[in-house]
């Protein structure tokens, strides 16, 4: 098996897709990013639904696309094994069927492509579903079809399109120790888009961030859990992400030019300082004492967050804050109130840009 | 993909009040006239005579020669419709809407200019059929086959447009998927978009095969009515209109019955069972 190499350019209207990609052999990397990033145009580049403008797909010493060289081969040769978004099971085949569907149109005839679709349904679990209709099957075993549709296709390249999305909790978390499990055991490329953070951190080797059609963070997946670079990141991973310009030990807010913060260390140049909502201490009139980190803010929203309560907290310095349900009720908290919020300058974690 | 959280389609009658009479009284009208000339060929029906008058060999001649043409047409136009719709609904062809357009045009055209419009193609002094005729003695009007023409000539657009539709409301997201996993465009066609706009190709047939059954206007003018090649049902109520009204009678009666039957059994078999 070879590994991916891709440079995906496309232009559509004023949106542009930018993103260069290397993924090896038996590695699984995880495209994230909010809606409209171009996680999905990443993907239909590489399964060739989509053409390039400019850069190039390589799988291998092979050259599957590029314009510049008028070089271009079309979906059906490329031998990818997508699972789309929602599935996609073709409505009127049949579990079987549906997971022969890839071998069969890569030259197996209608006998062997059948033994082979029932081979990986033995593989997967999913024996039992032979005979049924995509209508009679669960949103979980429905996704796990798709999955073995896709690796029965024996492919050179996998893509997956939000495989967890839209399902209930217990079945993402069957589906994802299934993929764990499975993804493991394809030795060729794989891509793997996702809007949520802890399905790339358990599934991927490697992240590679987009906003807005760039790659804005790429690394392993603890490195960008511990130190975001975006906010969707910082959100996702449950962080505040601040970025802003040091000079010493204070750090000027870029989106707040009135708003400091206070750093243990001195730094020097435009930095990210990250915070876990835990550490933020919250107080319903100005704190006085220790010089910390002091901010005025109104809190926005209130959610119930495991044992704690996440307010998010409107103002100068938009932040999310966990306090405990006690504190809640002293406090008087509620959406509308205004709030202090503090963090010690040792809770901050700070980085260059 | 549930439905249950989608609002009620029709308002409740406490939250809306009476029906108004100005939507009503149309209505009614709109139902009277649909169904009292149905009423009428009941109540009109020679009943007495009528087992006798069924077996006559003529009434059957027509009605196997009218089945039989109608079905022919119905798959020529499935045969051939089906393919254009697709062009229509999923290709990139430059100038598909003036050929949506040229498709049409048997629907608005009366069914007798289309008749003639036939005859001056395929008819023995035809731009088409005067070249055959002049090659191989071969003539096409006042046949069986011309029938056949006749009919497709008339009922292409219905399953054209109704496969369209179909084609078009079919998700493209699965020839994508069928694509990336190895299926021509032709393969993807064959065992991904046709099962799935299969519901919509059958009702397009179904409403093609009544279009043909009636087809009265451009078949008699481009083929006359020779009992047992051209005279389908249509033209024969046509011959005895002019002879004897009661045979007239009986032969629309036959029509409708077959009609009816034959549409309510395919609903039955195959548009429900397809939908659900």
């Amino acid at each position: 098996m070879s590994g991916l190499e891709a440079h995906l350019v496309t232009t559509r209207g004023s949106f542009t897709v930018d993103v260069e990609l290397r993924v090896g052999a038996g590695e699984v990397v995880s495209v994230l990013g909010p809606n409209g990033s171009g996680k999905t145009t990443v993907l239909r580049m590489l399964a060739g639904l989509l053409p390039l403008t400019s850069g190039h797909i390589r799988i291998g010493a092979v050259t599957i696309e590029e314009p510049t060289r008028g070089l271009r081969s079309p979906a059906q040769s490329r031998g990818v094994g997508l699972v789309p978004q929602e599935s996609l099971l073709f409505p009127h085949l049949r579990v079987r069927d549906q997971v022969a569907f890839g071998p069969r149109h890569r030259g197996s005839s209608r006998g062997e492509s059948r033994q082979e679709a029932d081979g990986w349904l033995g593989r997967t679990g999913l024996s039992e579903l032979a005979a049924r209709r995509p209508a009679e099957l669960s949103g979980g075993q429905a996704r796990r079809v798709a999955i073995a549709r896709a690796l029965a296709a024996r492919p050179g390249l996998l893509l997956l399109d939000e495989p967890l999305a839209a399902l209930d909790v217990r079945a993402v978390l069957e589906l994802r120790s299934f993929l764990r499990r499975h993804l493991a055991d394809f030795d060729g490329p794989t891509v793997l888009v996702t809007h949520d953070a802890l399905d790339a951190l358990v599934l991927a080797d490697r992240l590679v961030v987009l906003d807005r059609g760039r790659v804005v963070q790429a690394g392993a997946p603890r490195d960008v859990a511990a130190h975001p670079r975006s906010h969707h990141v910082a959100a996702l991973v449950g962080l505040n992400l601040v970025q802003g310009t040091a000079q010493g030990r204070v750090v000027t807010v870029s989106a707040q030019q009135q708003v400091e913060v206070v750093t243990a260390d001195e730094h020097d140049g435009a930095v990210f300082c990250s915070f876990r909502p835990t550490a933020v201490a919250v107080y319903a009139c100005a704190p006085s004492g220790s010089p910390r980190n002091v901010w005025r803010g109104e809190i926005t929203g209130m959610t119930p967050y495991g044992d704690a309560v996440r307010l998010e907290i409107g103002g100068g310095l938009p932040l999310l804050a966990d306090v405990t349900a006690t504190a809640v009720a002293e406090l008087g908290l509620a959406p509308g109130s205004t709030v202090w919020s503090t963090v010690k300058a040792t809770d901050l974690d700070v980085y260059p840009v | 993909m549930s439905t249950s959280d989608r609002p009620a389609r029709r308002p409740t009658a406490a939250a809306t009040g009476r029906l108004p009479w100005q939507l009503l009284l149309p209505s009614f009208l709109a139902v009277a006239l649909l169904a009292l000339p149905v009423v009428g060929l009941l109540v009109r029906a020679p009943w007495s005579t009528l087992a006798q008058q069924v077996r006559d060999p003529e009434v059957l001649q027509a009605l196997r020669l009218s089945l039989l043409t109608a079905s022919t047409s119905t798959v020529v136009c499935l045969v051939l419709g089906t393919p254009l719709a697709w062009l229509l609904a999923r290709s990139t062809l430059p100038g598909r809407r003036a050929l949506r357009t040229l498709v049409t045009v048997p629907l608005v055209l009366p069914p007798v200019v289309g008749g003639v419009a036939l005859l001056t193609v395929f008819g023995r002094t035809g731009i088409v059929g005067g070249w055959v005729y002049e090659a191989s003695g071969y003539r096409l009007p006042f046949t069986t086959a011309g029938v056949v023409v006749a009919q497709t000539f008339v009922a292409m657009p219905f399953l054209v447009l109704a496969v369209e539709g179909a084609l078009r409301s079919a998700d493209p997201r699965f020839d994508d998927v069928a694509a990336t996993f190895g299926a021509s465009r032709w393969q993807t066609f064959s065992r991904v978009t046709l099962p799935l706009a299969l519901p919509g190709i059958l009702s397009g047939a179904i409403l093609a095969w009544a279009r043909a059954l009636g087809e009265f206007g451009a078949t008699i003018t481009f083929n006359g009515s020779f009992p047992g090649t051209t005279r389908t049902m249509p033209s024969a109520v046509y011959n005895a209109l002019n002879t004897d009204f009661d045979a007239a009678i009986l032969l629309s009666l036959i029509l409708l019955v077959v009609s009816v039957a034959i549409l309510a059994l395919l609903r039955e078999r195959w548009l429900i069972g397809a939908v659900s």
